[in-house]
């Protein structure tokens, strides 16, 4: 049985579902992210499950018993804000040791788990600094800390990352990882950035307009977005309107608007219209004279490019007037010097790329 | 723009010569040895040793200092709670119903308090009417500052608390009141201020029995403004004084607050 199952949970805000009929179940130990555009509804969603905000319909479940009779301090979950909403008049060590101050547990114990805690985030050295004498991080940490001392079955984080820099951020995401796997804590984790969702979680649902557009573990979510929405907000990808023309050599023919004809993998019959998309990952640059055995390939001009360091991203206007990108390590050993106007191809593999529904 | 400058700041000199100039003539007359109020003779305590054994005086002293003790005790339980109301309820009416009293003319509250106890209430007028007239004002005051602290303070650390594991009176007692405690006690020597100088209302609801200071001081002044005025005054205005400084310490708001 799942820890938390969500049932057609659903809440409006006059007359509009910021919360629109979602259904879900998270396993015990799991790190499970929402993740979605803002105003998709994600806090909303946290608020509900942590009681300070009431459903107008569906069910909240926590090993099979409705929490809609529980009022938010007798529910075993914990939040991390992403205000982090320390308390300003209590030490570090204070603030950590709230939740088992209320809970009543023994003063000397509580001072041990308090001290453990802090050690395990790295603040030991600040159990009596006051929050404003903090940095970031560091708040967020004893936030952190705070909400996982009392052991809540379930740790509820709202963009806990958020106000970081990015690379406070990158070391916090392998921090939070390391410590959802140490405490065996539930996570349910919400952001609207996806590199960071797909770095941390074991399973993904990503939101839109209040519904979940799609469920699964970050390779499923990447490599098989369901619809064009999850294609488009999960990593880059290119996308162009397509029809499946005809079956030949167990893949299909399609006619894809500026492109012409290709080859790609789908179960679709012939007759269905779509999407065609494809990572920039899986679009080979080659020189535009080069013979290659890829069946899909086309002549361009280099329009762009751009260096981030460990990759560079190609801008390839091919002859038809449709632009596509393609994406290329530095470190790769063939990687075709090519200034801006270069005379180029794109190709693909047969089997690279989707066909979506709209 | 300079010269703009200089003018104003001969303006705000003259303003504040005009303020305390009168003040200061009291607090000098007080020691001065003669009964007039026109020459310097010499410095004395005669006329503070005077006070001390004027029992009127001292009967409206101890009046005086139960009705702003009473006055502000309940009124900052009740504009602490008005406070925290105002800011948890986004109701228009609440600032306005608790607040109106502080800017309505004293007169007109004085007036209307009066014809509240006498007809409706059909209270006879002494301390208890007093006191009730005093917490009506104070109230509102509390009101503002604790509700100024509130303002600035994120909301999620109220839920935060919940969240933890703290009962709605427990987020009371261990995170709300430590942090409005500042504005609270400003709130409660402000209160006390207000009370113990008020004239007007107290004026209007004490009836013929009970006097106050500031009472007290109007009915010897109908006679002549003796040095025993200027004495009691002194030290009015220095507990005044005191309590402004001390509230100001407790919580900023209180200097912009008042008036
Ligand atoms: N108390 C409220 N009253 C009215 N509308 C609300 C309220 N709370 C949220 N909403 C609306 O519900 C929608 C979802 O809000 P929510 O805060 O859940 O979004 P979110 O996914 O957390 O966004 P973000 O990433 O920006 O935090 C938004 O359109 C928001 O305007
Ligand atoms: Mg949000």
């Amino acid at each position: 049985m799942a820890l938390l199952e969500l049932r057609h949970l659903t809440r409006r805000f006059g007359g509009i579902a910021a919360v629109d009929d979602v259904s879900l179940g998270i396993e015990a130990g799991e790190f499970f992210t929402l993740l979605g555009p803002s105003g998709c509804g994600k806090t909303t969603i946290l608020r509900m499950v942590a009681g300070f905000d009431l459903p107008d319909g569906g069910a909240i479940l926590l090993d099979g018993h409705s929490l809609a009779d529980i009022p938010p301090e007798k529910r075993p979950l914990h939040t991390v804000f992403q205000s982090y909403a320390l308390f300003p008049h209590l030490s570090v060590a204070d603030n950590v040791g709230f939740p088992l101050r209320m809970a009543r547990v023994p003063a000397a114990e509580a001072r041990r788990r308090v001290a453990d805690m802090l050690d395990t985030v790295h603040l030991a050295d600040k159990a009596d600094a006051y929050p404003h004498e903090l940095s970031g991080g560091q708040k967020q940490r004893v936030a952190l800390a705070r909400g996982l001392v009392g052991k809540p079955r379930l740790l509820l984080l709202d963009e806990p990352l958020g106000a970081l820099d990015h690379k406070l951020r990158s070391a916090m995401q392998s921090e939070l990882i390391a410590l959802q796997r140490n405490v065996g804590i539930t996570f349910i984790f919400v952001t609207h950035s996806q590199p960071e969702a797909l770095a941390l979680s074991h399973r993904i649902a990503v939101m839109n307009a209040g519904r979940i557009e799609q469920l699964g573990t970050p390779a499923e979510i990447y490599g098989h977005p369901r619809n064009r929405f999850v294609a488009d907000f999960i990593g880059d990808i290119n996308l162009f309107d397509a029809e499946i023309v005809e079956r030949a050599q167990g893949t299909l023919q399609f006619a894809v608007a500026g492109l012409g004809h290709i080859v790609a993998p789908t179960v679709d019959s012939p007759g269905r219209r779509g999407v065609f998309a494809i990572r920039p990952e899986q679009v080979h640059i080659i020189a535009a004279d080069a013979p290659t055995e890829l069946p899909n390939r086309f002549p361009g001009t280099l329009r762009e490019f751009l260096y981030v360091g460990d990759v560079t991203t190609y801008q390839v206007e091919l002859d038809s007037g449709v632009r596509i990108q393609a994406l290329l390590p530095n470190a790769a050993p063939a990687r075709p010097q090519l200034a801006a106007g270069a005379r180029v191809a794109v190709a693909w593999a047969g089997d690279a790329g989707l066909f979506l529904h709209d | 723009m300079r010269e703009a400058r200089t003018g104003l700041w001969a303006a705000a000199l003259l303003v504040y010569l005009f303020l305390y100039l009168p003040l200061a003539v009291v607090v000098v007359y007080s020691f001065n040895d003669s009964r007039l109020n026109a020459e310097w003779v010499g410095f004395t305590w005669r006329w503070y040793r005077v006070l001390l054994a004027d029992e009127g005086m001292l009967h409206a002293a101890v009046n005086s200092i139960l009705i702003a003790l009473g006055a502000s005790l309940v009124a900052t339980v009740l504009g602490t709670m008005a406070g925290l109301a105002i800011h948890r309820y986004h109701l228009r009416v609440l600032p306005i119903l608790v607040i109106t009293p502080v800017a309505m003319p004293e007169i007109l509250l004085g007036v209307s308090l009066l014809l509240f106890f006498i007809q409706v209430l059909h209270l006879t007028l002494g301390l208890v009417s007093v006191l009730i007239a005093h917490i009506t004002f104070c109230v509102g005051f509390v009101a503002i500052v604790v509700r100024a602290r509130l303002a600035g303070m994120d909301e999620s650390i109220f839920e935060a608390a919940r969240d933890l594991g703290a009962t709605p009176w427990q987020v009371f007692r261990r995170v709300t009141l430590p942090l409005i405690l500042p504005a609270v006690i400003a709130g409660a020597l402000m209160s006390f201020t207000l009370s113990i100088d008020d004239f007007v209302i107290t004026f209007f609801t004490a009836g013929v029995g009970v006097s106050t200071l500031p009472l007290q001081i109007y009915s010897m002044i109908k006679i002549a403004v003796t040095p025993e005025v200027n004495a009691v005054s002194t030290l009015l205005m220095l507990l005044t004084l005191a309590m402004i400084l001390l509230a100001a310490r407790f919580d900023r708001t209180v200097l912009r607050g008042r008036g």
